[in-house]
């Protein structure tokens, strides 16, 4: 468990540093989803399944997704050496990286040794109870928040492509 | 129908509302239906509430109703709520009554104004603050109402805004009546720090209970209140804004200047007689100013050359009578003379506004003459209403009103003669000048060729007020004449009823009535003598002769405008001039303060986003290290 | 337990992730910077909530990830504006706002 845990940690750690040392944009981000998987890895270690899920499906997934379409979008400005992203190089890192993690999946389930399977559906309950009890505010909160979020990101492109037609 | 109470107010602001909102997209016919219509339903539910109310009148003296809470905060509750008793329910029969007749008028003086959809915006929603002025259950909406009104006075007499000192006007009448309700305002302070309550029944109540007769506290409220309904009503010494207010449109004098607003001070007066009561010394006070002001009105109103300004100074001059009244306890009296002075100024206002309408705007006195076969409508209500202002006897309401007041003046016991003689006076100068606008304006030679008489929507308002300033009086007879006394029974229930010195008889009251009689018939004779073409005065072409110094004094209304231009403005302008260095060394110190800080601090501001980033970075380090230690 | 250790990871990483916000002058990477500021503190969160069996940490978690979520729409909506009015992402360029 602990050896699982440690490895986990050291891939965070190395793709993190890539992340912020590396030229590429589209490479940093590759290895910023490799680090949000090992981080998501963590969490499952220590006993927050809900977490880790929304942690690949969200952060991985979706905030990721908008990190590379933006990156697309930028265009030349991003792209200055698009060729050399093709080389394999630029792949062996991450490759290297997620296999760790994939090992570790792989073991995880082979020895069937679920840290926390035996009170994960209690949690799972518990966690929507104090969110929709005692949170509420928070939710309430955190709503208002994505409104305006909404809202702006919607008015800033909007300004974009209008501007961009009158060019 | 009771329950129909908050209509009244309500609707001419739903009128209001109505026209604000998309007046500019009606027609003009739309615009004159909804103007005079929400007038209009006001007047008829308060008929349908009149009725209801006296069904049950002597037994039931009032009805309270709340709309709903306006202000509810711990020791303070202040509702939306109506109070309906005998003077309130006369004040709103006179504002929607005659106000209707006024919006039915101004449908066709106003009808090629650019402004119609504002007009009837502005005089709906005036009648609308009137409304909730009169029927207000506690001070504060009181004081809503009271503002309404100012603001609604404000906005109408500079309605024409396009002239500047038409706005000047507006502003002058704006200001002054504000010191007025600044006391007003400060009054209610009091009142509520001393009760907790603005309810005018138990602020009333507990007054008559907590303060003795003649205490300071009493004095001292009474006398902010004094300053607040003399500011409205244009009594001394703030009475310098009416005669300019005369700037608005005729229908607004009419309205505002004569029938209604003006008389708000009255209404306020008797609304708080209880508080009055217990202050003597400020109630005689009262009549002292009504008298005084109602002589300096009188004699201004002579030498006049605008036609207007001389129904607006003999407008001051009439609320000066009810002043008087008010001052010496015939609560009544003052009430009667302000039903009938709504009438007969109404009347005159319109009337006066008939003449102007047909002479292409022309208000000079001097110019005109002769209008009597041209203009036979206005020319007979016109005249109908000078004889009712003059109290000519016997047929007219405004001799039983004037003669009402004048007999409570000479038989109170909180009168004196001398009072009596100056209101004699008053009532002698009353027909004096009245009939020199007949004389000058319907008689002699035609100098401006009129267009001709108005049409039905203006004349049937002058037909109907010529009738009210007839017959309103026979309410009322004294007992040597008829002894009627619907109205003063009617009023007794709200209003205490006049005291009467002891040995007050027939044969004096007889005398007193002759007295008057003979002072108005005089008024009326000396102005036939000294105006009637042929006459005195009568051939004269202009008014360039009278350059006497007394004559410009008083045709400036005693040259009050100088005497505070003297006393205040100047005096302020004087000081902001001199001292404005001290003052300003203190602001221009901290304005090299902010400066100079602003010199260092923009360094910061290198508008590095990572500059920034670092920094809210190293202020976190140093909170954190601060919470370790 | 796995706590101790996973605080001393979040602390690394919130180093890691300011240290590339500071010294990279790409807005693109400063924002990525953020999101790994933003994990490493989830990351404390969850260990917190793991060393004393609560809920509380997941749940703040979940308020990181809304907040997250809509940062990083508006951020990438500025970075877009920004790149059409200035031709490049250098974030030091975007200076006008110097007193």
């Amino acid at each position: 468990m602990e050896i699982l845990f440690y490895i986990a940690a050291a891939v965070t750690f190395l793709a993190t540093l890539r992340v912020i040392t590396h030229v590429h944009a589209v490479h940093a981000l590759l290895y910023l989803v490799v680090a949000l998987i090992a981080l998501s890895l963590i969490f499952y270690l220590l006993g927050a399944q809900f977490a880790a899920a929304l942690e690949i499906i969200i952060y991985g997934g979706a905030i990721m997704v908008l990190f590379i379409f933006v990156v697309m979008l930028l265009g030349p400005l991003a792209v200055e050496q698009e060729r050399t992203w093709l080389s394999p190089s630029a792949w062996v890192g991450p490759c290297i990286l997620a296999l760790v993690l994939l090992g570790e999946v792989g073991y995880l389930i082979a020895s069937g040794d679920h840290p926390t399977m035996a009170v994960a559906e209690p949690r799972q309950k518990a966690i929507s109870i104090a969110l929709y009890g005692p949170y509420i505010i928070g939710v309430e909160l955190a709503s208002m928040l994505l409104l305006p979020g909404l809202i702006g990101a919607y008015h800033l492109g909007r300004r974009l492509s209008s501007e961009a037609r009158s060019c | 129908m009771l329950s129909l109470l908050w209509l009244i107010p309500v609707l001419p602001l739903a009128g209001f509302l109505l026209l604000a909102l998309c007046g500019g997209r009606l027609s003009r016919q739309q615009i004159a239906w909804v103007g005079c219509g929400s007038i209009g339903a006001a007047a008829v539910t308060t008929a349908l509430v009149a009725i209801d109310f006296f069904s049950l009148f002597p037994a039931r003296e009032f009805y309270q109703q709340t709309s709903w809470n306006w202000i509810d905060t711990s020791g303070m509750t202040v509702g939306i709520s109506w109070y309906l008793d005998a003077l309130s329910l006369l004040m709103v029969a006179v504002i929607t009554g005659i106000g209707f007749l006024i919006h039915l008028y101004s449908a066709e003086y106003m009808a090629h104004d650019d402004g119609y959809a504002r007009f009837f915006a502005y005089m709906n929603l005036f009648v609308s603050a009137m409304l909730t002025l009169v029927l207000a259950d506690n001070l504060l909406l009181l004081y809503l109402g009271w503002e309404g009104v100012g603001l609604c006075s404000y906005l109408l007499i500079g309605f024409w805004y396009r002239e500047p000192e038409y706005g000047t006007a507006a502003q002058k009448a704006f200001i002054v009546t504000r010191i007025g309700d600044t006391a007003l305002a400060i009054g209610l302070f009091i009142l509520f720090t001393q009760f907790k309550t603005l309810s005018i029944q138990q602020v009333q109540s507990l007054a008559t209970e907590a303060w003795p007769v003649g205490s300071n506290v009493a004095m001292i409220v009474a006398m902010l209140f004094l300053i607040g309904a003399v500011g409205k009503s244009a009594q001394l010494p703030l009475q310098v804004w009416l005669p300019d207010a005369m700037a608005g449109p005729t229908p607004v004098s009419a309205l505002i200047h004569a029938a209604t607003m003006v008389t708000a001070g009255v209404y306020l007066i008797a609304r708080m007689h209880h508080l009055f009561e217990l202050a003597p010394m400020v109630q005689e006070g009262i009549a002292v100013l009504g008298l005084v002001t109602l002589l300096l009105a009188a004699t201004s109103a002579l030498v006049q050359q605008d036609i207007k300004r001389v129904l607006a100074y003999s407008t001051m001059s009439q609320i000066g009578y009810m002043f008087l009244a008010l001052g010496v306890g015939a609560w009544p009296a003052a009430l009667f003379h302000f039903l009938t002075h709504s009438c007969f100024k109404a009347l005159l206002f319109l009337a006066a506004g008939s003449v102007i309408h047909s002479l292409h705007h022309e208000q000079n006195i001097f110019k005109m003459g002769g209008l009597r076969r041209h203009l036979p409508w206005t020319f007979w209500t016109f005249l109908i209403g000078a004889a009712a202002m003059s109290g000519v006897p016997l047929i007219t309401s405004g001799f039983y009103s004037k003669d009402w007041i004048l007999w409570s003046v000479w038989s109170s016991p909180l009168s004196h003669r001398w009072i009596w003689f100056g209101a004699l006076l008053g009532a002698m100068l009353t027909g004096l000048y009245s009939f020199r606008l007949i004389f000058r304006v319907f008689f002699g030679e035609v100098r401006t060729q009129p267009t001709g008489e108005s049409g039905l929507a203006m004349r049937l308002p002058l037909v109907v007020l010529a009738f009210l300033a007839l017959t309103v009086g026979f309410l009322e007879m004294p007992h040597t004449l008829g002894n009627v006394t619907l109205f003063s029974q009617y009023l007794s229930h709200a209003l205490p009823t006049t005291t009467l010195l002891p040995g007050m008889d027939e044969s004096s009251e007889v005398r007193e009535q002759l007295a008057v009689t003979i002072a108005a018939l005089l008024g009326i004779g000396l102005a036939a003598l000294l105006f009637l073409p042929g006459s005195l005065f009568g051939a004269r072409e202009t008014d360039q002769s009278t350059t006497h110094p007394s004559m410009t004094l008083l045709q400036a209304g005693w040259g009050f405008d100088r005497l505070y231009d003297r006393l205040f403005v100047q005096p302020w302008l004087a000081a902001t001039r001199n001292s404005s260095d001290m003052v300003d060394r203190g602001y221009e110190w901290l304005a090299v303060c902010a400066e100079s800080c602003h010199g260092w601090l923009s360094h910061t501001q290198t508008g590095q986003v990572r500059w920034y980033a670092a920094s809210i970075a190293v202020g976190t380090l140093m909170l954190l290290g601060l919470f370790a230690m | 337990m796995l706590s101790t250790p996973a605080l001393v990871l979040a602390i690394i990483l919130f180093g890691l992730g300011l240290i590339g916000l500071l010294s990279r002058r790409n807005i693109l990477y400063m924002l990525l910077s953020l999101e790994i500021m933003l994990n490493a503190a989830a990351l404390a969160f969850i260990a917190g909530g793991a060393r004393w069996g609560q809920v509380d940490g997941e749940i703040m978690f979940l308020f990181i990830l809304t907040l997250a979520a809509a940062e990083v729409s508006v951020a990438l909506g500025i970075v877009l504006q920004l790149s059409h009015r200035f031709r490049t992402l250098d974030a030091d360029a975007f200076c006008e706002m110097r007193g």
